[in-house]
């Protein structure tokens, strides 16, 4: 490989050892970079350009946003249920990600599977599924009316959405949980016992604080996930219940609104930033990559 | 941190079993009687059931059988909270979100003792344990050995009548097991609580106990000073497990005879059974070069020296006898024998008097 000779001949008498490692380290990130500036830095230029120009100078679509009435409530709609997704995660992930850490090697194999399956699942035909249940007259309206619940709609509705996004995203919030507390030594609780706490006082003292870094990794990386769906409210919601994502689609595809669109979509970025950033303050950035980790079956 | 009433911290155990399932028992009918106040060892290898002897005093493992009984009350019923022991861990178990006060504090704090008094206990508990102007630290910003010492203190300052202590010093490399070492025998005498120590280290049991408990396969061997147990282990696991020993496994002949090998030794006492082995302490034996060189009354043996080495206060001589028996004689650095090359055949003797018959198990 010549061109890469030539590169590294003149590094190799110019530069000290470390400077040469850290100049092989940037080559390495070369491709990488090249393709996050093409693909993703220069759009987003782009897209911020146009939010402050089109369709005239000035923060106009920034304005309307705040003031047109409409924007506001969806978002207003949308970061609820991000939030309700994110409650209802966290309900139904703390005790699975607890008992995954009890469970022998074999029973937590399976219980990680089941919580990936939704993980694995096409989106299309998992949405699809959804329809399925919620139908008039289907499973979940079955379910609601032995509960004695009566006849209530689904499909179209908020909750419909709420419901599958929290089962789509709940990988996103166990795999975090379960990395940590799987970090946490179980003797400490032993220790609180002995000093004098019961076992729940001692898991409530001990165990709980301890594995709080793992449940802001999962809620803000549920939280922000939620913010951008776009199928599941497509399908299962109504535009009456359309969150932003949706009305972002309608502003850029069929009102051709870029400007618009833009300004939307940078709201939502700086929503999502400063969630991240809140949870990066009370978790350090090690809770998301110990998550990835999990993901990628480094723990199985 | 008052001394506690005379009986408070005395712990009986009787018959004391653990069986998990339905395999075999790994604590057979433990009895052990320990006093207020007295500094009682559990030791011997892993496996031995030590570690879970003290985890049914504890109050993690449930009994199978038998009782535990602290200061005469029955406590196998207490869940471990309401034992009222402090506990110092292997691993030192600090809570890591706290700081060393708030560990400290923390037992304090579940008793529900005002703050005033929580504030003053702990400043003088860690003052105890030399770490005062560390109270605003986080565990881990500490060495070890004062992660141990944060970890003792938390297990004192509420003013337990008994310390569990589970192979503090383990994790500890050697220096610092000395230093603290010193730091817990100290802090036996200050507090004067009962102290149940497991290790699997015997120089640890012998340097810092009243009382040493030998476990082996779950059965408590012996129970005894350090000095008693070094002097007469009375059985071959305890000889071999507690320091050093020269061991014949031969015959009690009648007659006051011992018989190990061919050679016929001199036997003062005896208890009648002739499945006894004989234990020389290395301290013991003597080395000459030769047979004639040996007082008429000792007794001998023939060895080849297999190694040697001089370590300042004492030197210590490898030998084989025979058979793939092998022992140890330690001698003053200026005794005969400093001339010897490995390879070289001498003759081992001891007054009898010196030596001891334990069981064979």
């Amino acid at each position: 490989m010549p061109a890469v000779t030539t590169v590294s001949a003149p590094l190799r008498t110019g530069l000290s050892p470390a400077g040469r490692r850290r100049a092989a380290g940037l080559l390495l990130l070369l491709p990488a970079l090249v393709a996050l500036t093409l693909f993703f830095l220069l759009p987003m230029l782009s897209i911020l350009l146009d939010s402050v120009t089109d369709p005239e100078p000035g923060l106009a679509n920034y304005v309307s946003l705040f003031t047109d009435g409409y924007t506001l409530r969806v978002l207003g709609r949308t970061l609820l249920v991000a939030l309700l997704v994110t409650v209802a995660g966290l309900v139904l992930a703390y005790p699975y990600a607890y008992l995954m850490t009890l469970a022998g090697p074999a029973l937590r194999a399976v219980m990680v599977t089941v919580v990936l399956v939704p993980f694995w699942t096409s989106m299309l035909a998992r949405n699809f599924a959804w329809m399925v249940l919620m139908q008039d007259g289907g499973v979940v309206q079955g379910f609601f009316r032995l509960l004695g619940l009566g006849e209530v709609t689904l499909l179209g509705t908020t909750t419909a959405v709420t419901i599958s996004m929290t089962q789509v995203l709940l990988p996103f919030m166990v795999l975090p949980m379960f990395s940590v507390m799987q970090q946490i030594d179980r003797r400490l609780l032993l220790a609180g016992q002995s000093l004098g706490a019961s076992p729940f006082g001692s898991f409530r003292k001990v165990f709980f604080p301890l594995s709080l870094p793992g449940v802001a990794a999962g809620a803000s990386l549920v939280f922000v996930l939620a913010l951008g769906f776009y199928v599941t409210p497509a399908l299962l919601g109504s535009p009456q219940s359309a969150l932003i994502a949706q009305v972002i689609s309608v502003r850029t595809r069929d009102l051709l609104d870029f400007g618009g669109g833009g300004a939307m979509g940078v709201f939502v970025l700086v929503v999502t930033l400063a969630v991240l950033g809140a949870s990066r303050r009370l978790t350090g950035p090690g809770a998301a990559v110990g998550a990835a980790h999990v993901m990628a079956g480094g723990d199985r | 941190m008052t001394t506690p009433p005379s009986d408070s911290g005395r712990i009986e155990l009787t018959d004391l079993c653990k069986r998990y399932g339905s395999g075999p028992l790994v604590v057979d009918n433990v009895t052990i009687d320990i006093a207020s106040g007295e500094f009682v060892t559990l030791l011997g290898p892993s496996g031995s059931g030590k570690t879970t002897t003290l985890n049914m005093i504890a109050g993690f493992t449930e009994v199978t059988s038998g009782r535990i009984r602290l200061g005469g009350r029955d406590i196998a019923p207490l869940p471990p909270h309401k034992r009222d022991f402090g506990m110092v861990f292997q691993n030192y178990a600090l809570f890591p979100h706290m700081t060393v006060a708030q560990n400290v504090a923390f037992p304090l704090r579940e008793r529900k003792v005002p703050k005033a008094e929580i504030a003053r206990l702990v400043a003088r508990t860690l003052e105890l344990v030399d770490l005062a102007d560390k109270g605003g630290r986080r565990p881990d910003e500490l060495s070890g050995g004062q992660q141990q010492r944060v970890a003792l203190a938390r297990a004192v300052v509420f003013s337990p009548s008994v310390l569990l202590l589970d192979e503090p010093l383990s994790a500890l490399d050697r220096k610092l097991r000395q230093s603290l070492q010193q730091e817990i025998k100290r802090l036996h005498a200050e507090l004067k609580l009962t102290f149940v120590f497991v290790t699997h280290d015997q120089d640890e049991a012998m340097s810092l106990s009243d009382r040493i408990a030998v476990f082996n396969e779950g059965r408590v061997e012996r129970v005894g000073t350090p000095a008693d147990l070094y002097r007469d282990p009375g059985t071959r696991f305890v000889a071999r497990f507690l320091g050093e020993s020269n061991l014949f496994a031969g015959q009690v002949r009648p007659g006051g005879v011992y018989e190990w090998g061919g050679h016929k030794w001199a036997l003062p006492a005896a208890d009648g059974s002739p499945e006894r082995d004989l234990v020389v302490r290395p301290e013991r034996l003597r080395v000459a070069a030769s047979s004639a060189d040996v007082p008429g009354e000792a007794n001998q043996v023939p060895a080849t020296v297999t190694g040697l080495s001089f370590q300042g206060t004492h030197q210590r001589i490898e030998l084989d006898y025979g058979d793939g028996v092998t022992g140890t004689a330690v001698l003053s650095p200026d005794a005969p024998g400093a001339d010897l090359r490995p390879g070289t055949g001498v003759t081992a003797y001891w007054d009898p008097a010196h030596q001891v018959l334990v069981t064979r198990n």
